[in-house]
C-alpha cells in the first residue's frame, strides 16, 4: 500500500515505516519561533538546555510587533536578540517580514519538517513540506533535540478540479472548504490537495491554502513539490533546495472530497469563526469601517497586484480605512518596482512595515466598539484584532479592494 | 482522585477567548497574564475560578493560535482539568506538555457550577450536584507519559529522549 505526502515525509524523516496512527519521532528541519512565543521558548529552552541542536536551523522572527507598540515587547525583543547573539541562531529582525513568508522564501524544501512556535506554520505546506505549529515547549524540546514526535496524521484527500471563475481566488476556495467541513473538520488530520486547479496554482494561492488548513483543524494542509515549486525555489535562488515529492497513486485517505473550481463564488467568512461563510454577494450592504490587505495568508506580491488593478485610479470610501501591509521586505520592495505602492497610496491607502500588523490586534489598526473589518487574513475570533466588541469579515485581496471602494462588503465581480 | 466546580463554556473557545493578542505586552509577565484568563470568554471567570476547579468547554475547545500561554495561564488558575467535547491539536498537545490533563467527554451532563470528581485511574467523571456519571476518552499512551511526569520538560529530563 502507497504512503500519503504525510506518510512519506514522516516515514523520510524518522528512518521508520510510518502509517497513519504511529507515533515517529522525527528529525526537524527548521525550528523557530516569533516574538509572541519566542520569549516562553527561550526561558523553556534556557531552563533544561545548553545548547542547539543546530544554530543555522533555528529562527527567531520579530514579526508580530514590529516595530513595537510597547516597552514590554520591545523588551522581550531584546530577549530574543540577546538569545540570538548568544547561540548563533538566526535572526529575523523588525522590517524583514512575517515569519511564514521568510520561511517560504528562504528557507522552507520539499520533503523537510519545520515546527514553528505559530499556528500558521502549515503554510510550508504549499511547497510540499510537513509543516506544522506547536508550541512553546515542544519548539524549546526540538532547537535542542533537533527532533521532536509525531503522531502521524490521517489524511483528507481534497480534489479541486476545473478553473475559477473570474473574481474568484484561492482565497475563495479555501475558505469555501472550512466552511463545508467546519472549523473542526479536519482536526488531527493532514489535508492533501491535488486535482487539475491545484496542478495550476501558484506558489503564492497554494500557499494561501496551506496556511489556513489550520483554520479546519488540520495538522498539515499539504501540497505535492512539482515543477511550479522548481521554478518557484529557482526564482529564489533556491534551486539546490528542490526535489520532487507527491504521495503514492494508491495512497490511503480517509476521506476524500471533490470541489469543483468553477462553480465557487467569492466568499466571505463572517464573525466569530471562520466556518461561518457566506457569498460575499450575500453580505452587500455590510457596513465596513477597515479593510486590512496583507497578512501570512495574503499579503504576497500577487495580492497586492490584484488589489492594485481594481483600485487604480479610484479612491478607497471616506470612512473606510485602508491598510496594506506587505508580508516581507521583498514583497516591499517588489511592490515598490512595480508602482503598486504609489498606486495604492494614491488610492487612499495607508501602507505598514512588512509583518502581522493589525492582523492579531496588537497595534496599527486595533478596531473600535462595533466597529467591523474585512481583512484578507486567516482568523477572526472575537478580539482577534484587539477589541472584542470589534467583528471580523475574511475575504480575498479581490474582496478586500472591492469592498474598500464602495465602504460595504462587494463582491468583486462588480468592481473588475 | 481531583475535585472541584464546573465552569462552563460553550463550542469554539479559541485562544484569543483565553489570551487574547491585545495582551501579548504581559506574556513575559505570567502573573499579570494570568489575571485575564478566559476574559473575553467570561470577564468574571478569572476573579471566581479556585484551585482545584475545572474549565469544562464545548467542542474544538482551544482553537486558534499555537500560544502555550493560553494552557499555562489556566493551569496558573490552579485549574486541575479542562474538559471538553473536543479540543483542537495544538492547544491538547500543548496542555499535555505543561503537565494539564484535557479530558475528552460528554460535557453535556455536566452544568455550570457543578461540584465533579474525576477519578483519572477509572477514566470516570461524576456530577456530584445532578448525579451523572461520564467516561472519558482515555489519553493516549505517549501522551500519558508525558503527562505523567508532568509535561514535557520534566519528561525529557528524566529519560534524555523520546522514548517510544
Ligand atoms: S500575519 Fe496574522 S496569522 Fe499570520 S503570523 Fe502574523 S499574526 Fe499570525
Amino acid at each position: 500500500m502507497g504512503k500519503t505526502l504525510a506518510e512519506k515525509i514522516l516515514s523520510n524523516k524518522s528512518q521508520t515505516d510510518v502509517r497513519a496512527g504511529d507515533i515517529a519521532i522525527a528529525w526537524v528541519d527548521l525550528a523557530f519561533a516569533q516574538d509572541t512565543t519566542g520569549p516562553l521558548t527561550i526561558n523553556e529552552f534556557e531552563s533544561s538546555f545548553n545548547s542547539l541542536a543546530d544554530k543555522d536551523r533555528t529562527v527567531l522572527f520579530l514579526d508580530h510587533a514590529a516595530p513595537s507598540p510597547n516597552c514590554q515587547l520591545s523588551t522581550d525583543h531584546i530577549l530574543l536578540r540577546n538569545f540570538a547573539k548568544k547561540t548563533g541562531c538566526l535572526l529575523s529582525d523588525v522590517g524583514e517580514g512575517i515569519c511564514h513568508q521568510i520561511v517560504a522564501e528562504s528557507m522552507a524544501r520539499p520533503g523537510d519538517v519545520i515546527i514553528g512556535a505559530d499556528s500558521h506554520t502549515v503554510t510550508a505546506g504549499g511547497l510540499g513540506v510537513f509543516a506544522t505549529g506547536m508550541g512553546s515547549s515542544d519548539v524549546a524540546v526540538a532547537m535542542a533535540m533537533g527532533k521532536t514526535w509525531f503522531r502521524v496524521p490521517e489524511s483528507v484527500k481534497v480534489i479541486v478540479s476545473g478553473n475559477f471563475q473570474k473574481g474568484v481566488f484561492a482565497k475563495d476556495l479555501i475558505l469555501h472548504l472550512i466552511g463545508l467541513i467546519g472549523a473542526d473538520g479536519a482536526t488531527y488530520q493532514s489535508l492533501e490537495f491535488a486535482g487539475d486547479t491545484i496542478d495550476r496554482m501558484s506558489i503564492s494561492e497554494r500557499l494561501t491554502v496551506a496556511n489556513m488548513s489550520v483554520e479546519a483543524g488540520a495538522k498539515a494542509g499539504l501540497f505535492a513539490a512539482d515543477e511550479t515549486t522548481r521554478d518557484y525555489l529557482t526564482k529564489q535562488g533556491r534551486s539546490g533546495d528542490y526535489q520532487p515529492i507527491s504521495p503514492d497513486a494508491d495512497a490511503e485517505y480517509v476521506k476524500t472530497i471533490i470541489i469543483d473550481a468553477s462553480t465557487l463564488e467569492p466568499t466571505v467568512s463572517q464573525p466569530h469563526t471562520v466556518d461561518n461563510t457566506a457569498l460575499a454577494r450575500e453580505l452587500k450592504g455590510v457596513r465596513i469601517h477597515q479593510v486590512l490587505i496583507g497578512t501570512c495568508t495574503n499579503g504576497r506580491i500577487e495580492d497586492l497586484a490584484v488589489a492594485t488593478s481594481m483600485l487604480k485610479g479610484k479612491k478607497s470610501h471616506p470612512e473606510t480605512r485602508l491598510i496594506i501591509a506587505p508580508a516581507s521586505r521583498n514583497i516591499l520592495l517588489q511592490a515598490i518596482k512595480a508602482g503598486y505602492i504609489q498606486t495604492l497610496v494614491e488610492a487612499g491607502a495607508i501602507i505598514l512595515p512588512p509583518g502581522c500588523g493589525a492582523c492579531l490586534g496588537l497595534h496599527q489598526g486595533v478596531l473600535g466598539d462595533s466597529e467591523a473589518c474585512l481583512s484578507t487574513a486567516n482568523r477572526n475570533f472575537k478580539g482577534r484584532m484587539g477589541n472584542p466588541k470589534g467583528f471580523i469579515y475574511l475575504g480575498s485581496p479581490a474582496a478586500a479592494a472591492a469592498t474598500a471602494i464602495t465602504g460595504e462588503i462587494t463582491d468583486p465581480r462588480e468592481v473588475l | 482522585m481531583l475535585k472541584g466546580k464546573a465552569f462552563k463554556f460553550g463550542d469554539n473557545i479559541s485562544t484569543d477567548h483565553i489570551v487574547p493578542g491585545r495582551l501579548a505586552h504581559l506574556r513575559s509577565n505570567l502573573p499579570e497574564l494570568a489575571k485575564h484568563v478566559l476574559e473575553d470568554a467570561d470577564p468574571t471567570f478569572a476573579t471566581r475560578v479556585k484551585a482545584g476547579d475545572f474549565v469544562v468547554g464545548g467542542s474544538n475547545f482551544g482553537l486558534g493560535s499555537s500560544r502555550e500561554h493560553a494552557p499555562l495561564v489556566i493551569k496558573m488558575a490552579g485549574v486541575s482539568a479542562i474538559l471538553a467535547k473536543s479540543v483542537a491539536r495544538i492547544f491538547f498537545r500543548n496542555a499535555i506538555n505543561l503537565g494539564l490533563p484535557v479530558l475528552v467527554c460528554d460535557t453535556d451532563k455536566i452544568d455550570d457550577g457543578d461540584t465533579i470528581e474525576v477519578d483519572m485511574e477509572a477514566g470516570t467523571i461524576q456530577d456530584i450536584t445532578n448525579g451523572n456519571k461520564v467516561s472519558f476518552k482515555p489519553i493516549p499512551p505517549f501522551m500519558s507519559a508525558i503527562l505523567a511526569e508532568g509535561g514535557l520538560i520534566p519528561y525529557i529530563k528524566k529519560y534524555g529522549d523520546f522514548k517510544l
